[in-house]
């Protein structure tokens, strides 16, 4: 149902009701029912509050209700994917076919998905993603950016990523960056281990992860930046991003759900599915990394959305390009850490919507006064079977194909309006 | 053309199934019998290779055998070739030159064209690990992996293990060193899982920067030093040092590994007396082997590899094709 926006414009400021839900409010500790009241594109209100009255109303069914999820980092806009996900805004990675380094560039991207869905570019912090100059990062912020990224690469020059933290802590952006060693990940294209050994495919240790955690831990201690390490997927890095949080650093991480649910082992028979970057990893890696989302070393859960048509993936494994379709699966996946008791629905809520917010600084992703109406109904339990020939996202290429799952999002609302 | 008669059948195959594989990918595929099958069935074609001065068999008359070979090679490729040729089969030869076929399209297409040519049988090699199963994924015919990237060289294990049986007698108990550079080396994965999975005793000897991870789930017992690894070895197989990894990158200098890795007598006397020393090739001389032990007739069993390696090949030809031709039992 469609209820256009300038209907209650015209009789002032209306209020909408969405009544009769089960609430997942981030700030919650578990599913209440209650309303959430909206005026314009803005909630008001939500929890135990009584419905104005001549406001309008819809039933959510005692269906779940939650804030719009809030995707950190992904390769495309992918609006059918994103829909189907219940993704309601996305910050796009820099790495495009022209790099987003440039006013033009963001601001044609921040536009790309509106009025449904929101785009936050994410800068590119140097020139063309080279890792040498500064790009105009104060330029694209008042173009639209909303964080700096170094893209698919760490930065290697530490001199570089030194300037590029100071530069954006100086305008208040968070730096986004990929953690994996380039001189250890080199050609790699699969974790040091038995699969890689067996599958004779190049490989690099784990380790190259740790390594660009420190050294990068180390520049946000000599910078005060804020920084974000968009995929941690090893033990040994979520010790070091543990022990920056306890410190008190402005360190956050995020992880997808692949790495939550894959092993590198995925990667047998050549699977250029579950060919991703960093690589999965080891069995241990993959335990290490649902306690860190139980304990809360984990601050998102991202998508990493990045479809890939056969082109690219139909390939000889070294060859095929990494990345995962994700947008559809996100939600359905990240609800068995909640069928699995590590984490209420609040929790991963926070995970999914409220924290990429805030490292956006966009105010969205949660219940409060002044949040934006973006939010989904979600019947958890809903079964379904993912497949790879079905999916609404640009190319099928997911290392979930065949997998059941639950968790479905039935309306999604954006902005104050239903699509 | 006279039909060789070759004994019907290995002992391996009575009261089993069928050797049940399509096309032949990996040693990582095949059970311990099946690999004694096959190379009983090199064993007859090594002996009819010796003893008729006329060698051809055309139980592959009519059939097409495409060589597509997307890496450069010599005696692989001869070997295929001659295989083929002696069963009577059409061979043809396709060289693609890596620069012309690095798009993947491309190799999937290249797949789909040797496909609609209504090849019987494809002989691959390619430099990217998996790119012979992603071919023969898309084709209707049997096809054998001629080696793709580190990954996997079937026949090159097999012809070392016919090898290794014909000089040794078998293989339990048997210590057998693979030495050099393992962790770029298809013939060393392939080797290792095929004599691990015939019950020798499989060493991997190599520099720690050439050793890949976990090389003991694929059965072999790592070494780092070149003498603790030969020592009271039955069979020294040595691997080829790429030119490309010699100055720097993986070893210091060409002469650095010859001191500390390269097979020399002195270095051989560590091994059994009577231990056999064996090379895929090409060899590099004065690198990781000594001229005088590559060309010691007691001890180099080099130029006996290339022979079996045609037998292996006539024997995979042959029954990875029998389903197709409708042999007795097969269809």
């Amino acid at each position: 149902m469609n209820i256009p926006a300038n209907n209650r414009d015209s009789m002032g400021v209306s209020t909408l009701a969405i009544v009769n839900g089960m609430l997942a409010d981030p700030a919650g500790a578990a599913l209440t029912a209650g309303t959430i009241l909206i005026e314009g594109d803005r909630i008001v209100a939500a929890g135990d509050v009584a419905v104005p009255q001549g406001a309008e109303t819809v039933d959510a069914g005692g269906q779940v209700v939650a804030p719009g999820l809030v995707d950190l980092g992904v390769f495309a806009t992918d609006k059918p994917a994103f829909h189907f996900g219940g993704i309601t805004r996305a910050a796009l990675m820099p790495d495009q076919s022209s790099p987003l380094d440039d006013v033009g560039l963001i601001r044609q991207a921040a536009r790309a998905g509106k009025p449904d869905f929101w785009v936050h570019p994410i800068a590119a912090a140097t020139r063309g993603l080279k890792g040498a100059e500064l790009a105009e990062i104060g330029m694209m912020q008042a173009a639209g950016a909303k964080a700096v990224g170094t893209g698919r690469q760490w930065i290697a020059d530490s001199g570089v990523m030194l300037r590029v933290l100071s530069y954006a802590s100086g305008l208040g952006l968070t730096v986004i960056t990929h953690a994996e060693d380039s001189g250890l990940a080199g050609k790699a294209v699969a974790t040091s281990g038995e699969t890689a050994t067996r599958l004779g495919l190049s490989h690099a240790p784990a380790c190259a992860e740790a390594l660009a955690i420190a050294r990068d831990i180390m520049l946000a201690r000599e910078t005060g930046a804020a920084m974000h390490f968009r995929l941690v997927t090893t033990g040994t890095g979520f010790d070091l991003i543990r022990a920056a949080k306890a410190e008190g650093l402005k360190i956050t991480c995020g992880i997808s759900p692949a790495y939550l649910f894959l092993n590198d082992q995925a990667v047998t028979d050549f699977r250029t599915f579950a060919r991703l970057s960093p690589p999965l990893r080891s069995e241990e890696d993959r335990k290490a990394a649902l306690e860190a989302v139980r304990d809360g070393t984990v601050d998102v859960i991202t998508s990493s959305h990045d479809p890939r048509g056969p082109e690219d993936k139909r390939l000889p494994f070294a060859d095929a390009a990494p990345g995962m379709a994700g947008a559809e699966t996100l939600l359905a996946l990240s609800l068995n850490l909640v069928r699995d008791g590590l984490v209420s629905i609040n929790r991963l809520m926070t995970l999914l919507s409220a924290n990429p917010a805030r490292i956006l600084d966009v105010n969205a992703g949660s219940f409060g006064a002044g949040s934006a109406a973006d939010l989904i109904f979600v019947d958890p339990d809903a079964p379904w079977i993912v497949d790879s020939e079905k999916m609404a996202a640009q190319a099928g290429n997911t290392p979930f194909d065949r997998v059941p799952v639950q968790g479905r999002v039935r309306r999604i609302m954006k902005g104050g309006v239903f699509f | 053309m006279p039909e060789i008669s070759i004994p019907s059948a290995s002992p391996e195959l009575t009261g089993r199934a069928l050797f049940p594989h399509r096309h032949l990918l990996s040693i990582a595929d095949l059970k311990p019998w099946e690999i004694r099958f096959l190379l009983d069935e090199a064993e007859q074609w090594a002996k009819a290779n010796r003893g008729n001065a006329r060698k051809h068999d055309d139980r592959l008359a009519g059939m097409t055998q495409i060589n597509a070979f997307f890496e450069n090679s010599t005696r692989t490729l001869l070997s295929f070739e001659i295989a083929g040729k002696r069963l009577g089969a059409d061979v043809v030869n396709m060289h693609a030159g890596q620069s012309s076929v690095k798009k993947g399209e491309t190799l999937i297409d290249t797949a789909m064209t040797l496909n609609a040519m209504a090849a019987d049988v494809i002989v691959i090699r390619h430099a990217s690990s998996g790119a012979v199963a992603l071919i023969a994924d898309k084709v209707d015919c049997a096809v054998l992996n001629a080696g793709d990237g580190w990954h996997q060289h079937p026949t090159q294990a097999l012809l070392d293990a016919l090898t290794i049986r014909r000089r040794k007698g078998g293989f339990e108990g048997l210590i057998v060193a693979i030495c050099g550079d393992i962790l770029h080396s298809r013939v060393a994965r392939s080797n290792m899982l095929s004599l691990a999975a015939l019950g020798a005793q499989v060493r991997a000897v190599a520099p720690p920067t050439l050793m890949p991870s976990d090389v003991e789930m694929l059965g072999a017992t790592p070494y780092t030093r070149m003498d603790e690894g030969l020592d009271g070895a039955d069979v020294v197989m040595m691997l080829r040092l790429q030119n490309e990894r010699m100055d720097g990158a993986f070893i210091p200098s060409p002469r650095e590994y010859h001191m500390l890795y390269g097979l020399t007598p002195e270095r051989l006397a560590i091994a059994k007396p009577d231990a056999l020393v064996m090379h895929p090739g090409p060899m590099n001389r004065g690198v990781e082997i000594s001229s005088n032990v590559a060309d010691d007739p007691d001890r180099s069993a080099i130029t006996e590899q290339v022979e079996m390696g045609v037998a292996v090949r006539m024997a995979c030809l042959d029954v990875l094709t029998r389903r197709a031709r409708g042999v007795e039992g097969w269809s």
